[in-house]
């Protein structure tokens, strides 16, 4: 039988379907990070870091095509650890298929949405080193990331192939739905040695850094809570109950989760916060991810109410420890990621999903959460340190950190000779209560003074 | 001829302008300032992150005016811009060499 014959006759159209519209929702949510991550910088770089979203959807699926799906999913070369040379260029995708009797999709759609993950996941780390890094810096950190670390992990958590896939889902059988550890800690873990090699901006914690758009940033995440149902519920790679429970899922951890993080402000600073609302979304959809498959929606709401609370609390570290994760990647993805995977090792049940396990709190006793910390723990080991030495050479061979010069002025200019507003003109009265960097010039980007970051001994 | 000056709260700038225009002055020139006396300003919260803004939003009036017209206006300006609270602003007036209309040439008091 010519596998074209095969693939016909077998393909699931409406789980192909489904598969088609989630690549296109995962696809949105990096513009929707573009503008989530926009919105919180200062308006000389807003579009540089919209940029930096936009040329990892460039560069990631040029390479995911010549050898990226290849090295993610090809043939395992052995232990786990990487894919093979089976499909660069995509060569032999064309009429493949993938997936369970009753539930076959294309291969290539399969593909493109995985490459959506990808994209996304590369785009994330841009939020560590906002305002300061050089756009052909930035370029090459986008390719050799890929290759090293994001294509390596994917491999580990996504691939299955009858126990010779990756060695995080197929051999160790850590539960993993959507990504936990290959974007959320593997993205946490990788923001944190970028923020350490290329260092603070000038100026952190003692200039005003205040988002310049909060507008923007509630509407970055309002689409990305809509594209994260592509993501999760996509990733149950057909149309069916499951799906419907993930879908649920995601929703209720994303909701609980804002609600969580605005009490935690309410409390210790006094007013909630759009900004809060929109990270403590992003913080619940993080955690659930990887549990989105396992969970109850109560268990969902659990770890949602547990992600929003512990993130808004983690986006403090930064100040305690000194590191300048300018948009709080390591706070919400690599904490939320920890969350989730942790919380399955509890709150796993296989009354949800058959092919997973049980947690703690269902009998399983300790085995499936000592396999999530295993996970966990060397993905964000792996990822810190391969991005270490990745960020250290670029650094020392093109340059990551932009000159003081350039960082002043912002990148927009310098990087792109662009301007994002171009506000000519006094405004009328009505305006004037709008804001303090209604000017648009360079300069003018603030006239506050950080008073107190939430570390207690804090010196500004 | 004088310059009368003005730092005055935003949602005032429509007060004062009928005020200038009621002592029969025709022109006048506004524009966005940022500022503080003795008003302190307020606080925002980003992630846990406190900021102090203390630069709040004003409006500057200028109006070029006759000497013989000074103390009406700056009276009518006072006026129109008082609320009572802090940060009402202030008004100062300054001399003026020379004033020219743009589109006839016209100079001194007749281009006023």
């Amino acid at each position: 039988m010519s596998s074209q014959f095969v693939g016909v006759a077998t393909i699931s159209a409406g789980d192909t379907a489904w598969v088609l519209m989630c690549a296109a929702l995962v696809l949105l949510m990096t513009p929707a990070l573009a503008l989530f991550y926009g919105g919180m910088v200062r308006a000389k770089n807003v579009l540089n870091m919209i940029m930096m979203s936009f040329i990892s959807m460039g560069i990631v699926t040029m390479i995911w095509v010549l050898y990226g799906f290849s090295l993610t999913f090809g043939t395992d070369t052995g232990w786990g650890v990487i894919g093979g040379f089976k499909y660069l260029g995509l060569e032999g995708t064309l009429d493949a298929v993938v997936g369970p009797e009753g539930s076959r999709i294309p291969m290539l759609a399969f593909s493109v949405f995985q490459l959506t993950f990808a994209i996304l996941t590369a785009a994330l780390l841009s939020g560590a080193i906002a305002d300061r890094v050089k756009f052909r810096g930035w370029i090459a950190l986008v390719a050799l990331w890929s290759t090293f670390v994001y294509f390596p992990i994917a491999h580990w958590a996504f691939f299955f192939d009858s126990g010779q896939g990756g060695w995080i889902a197929d051999r160790l059988q850590a539960l993993d739905f959507a990504g936990g550890t290959a974007v959320e800690i593997n993205s946490g873990a990788s923001a944190l040695a970028l923020a350490l090699v290329v260092g603070k901006r000038i100026g952190w914690r003692r200039d005003p850094m205040r988002p310049h758009s909060l507008p923007l940033v509630l509407l970055g995440a309002g689409l990305l809570w809509f594209g994260w149902f592509g993501f999760n519920a996509g990733s149950a790679l057909a149309a069916g109950q499951l799906t419907a429970t993930v879908f649920m899922n995601t929703q209720v951890a994303t909701a609980t989760a804002a609600l969580a993080w605005i009490l935690v402000e309410r409390i210790r600073d006094g007013k909630p916060t759009t900004l809060g609302v929109a990270s403590g979304a992003v913080a619940g959809a993080v955690a659930i991810t990887p549990a989105c498959g396992y969970v109850t929606p109560l268990g969902a709401m659990a770890i949602g109410l547990a992600g929003g609370a512990i993130c808004s609390l983690a986006v403090g570290l930064k100040y305690r420890f000194g590191y300048d994760d300018s948009l709080d990647v390591v706070g919400v993805h690599g904490v939320g990621g920890l969350v989730g995977m942790i919380g399955i090792g509890f709150l796993a049940t296989v009354s949800v999903n058959g092919a997973g396990a049980n947690g703690l709190f269902y009998g399983g006793g300790g085995g499936l959460l000592g396999r999530q910390l295993i996970a966990s723990g060397v993905t964000l080991a792996y990822a810190f340190t391969v991005t270490t030495v990745i960020a250290l050479i670029v650094e020392k061979t093109i340059g990551l950190r932009a000159t003081p010069e350039h960082e002043y002025a912002g990148l927009d200019i310098s990087e792109h000779a662009e301007s994002a507003y171009d506000f000519t003109g006094t405004s009328v009265a009505s305006f004037a209560g709008v804001g303090h960097g209604g000017f648009g010039h360079a300069g003018l980007s603030g006239s506050g003074t950080l008073t107190s970051p939430p570390s207690t001994e804090g010196n500004p | 001829m004088k310059l009368v000056t003005a730092v005055i709260k935003p949602f005032k700038l429509e007060d004062v302008k009928d005020a200038v225009e009621g002592v029969g002055i025709e022109g006048l020139t506004v524009s966005e300032a940022s500022g503080h006396g003795r008003q302190h300003g307020h606080t925002e919260v980003y992630r846990g992150a406190e900021y102090t803004v203390d630069l709040v939003p004003k409006v500057r009036v200028e109006v070029l005016v006759a000497d013989d017209q000074v103390d009406a206006v700056v009276d009518a300006i006072v006026k129109a811009a008082k609320t009572g609270q802090i940060g009402d602003g202030k008004v100062w007036v300054t001399s003026v060499e020379e004033v020219v209309r743009v589109r006839t040439g016209e100079r001194g008091q007749e281009a006023l």
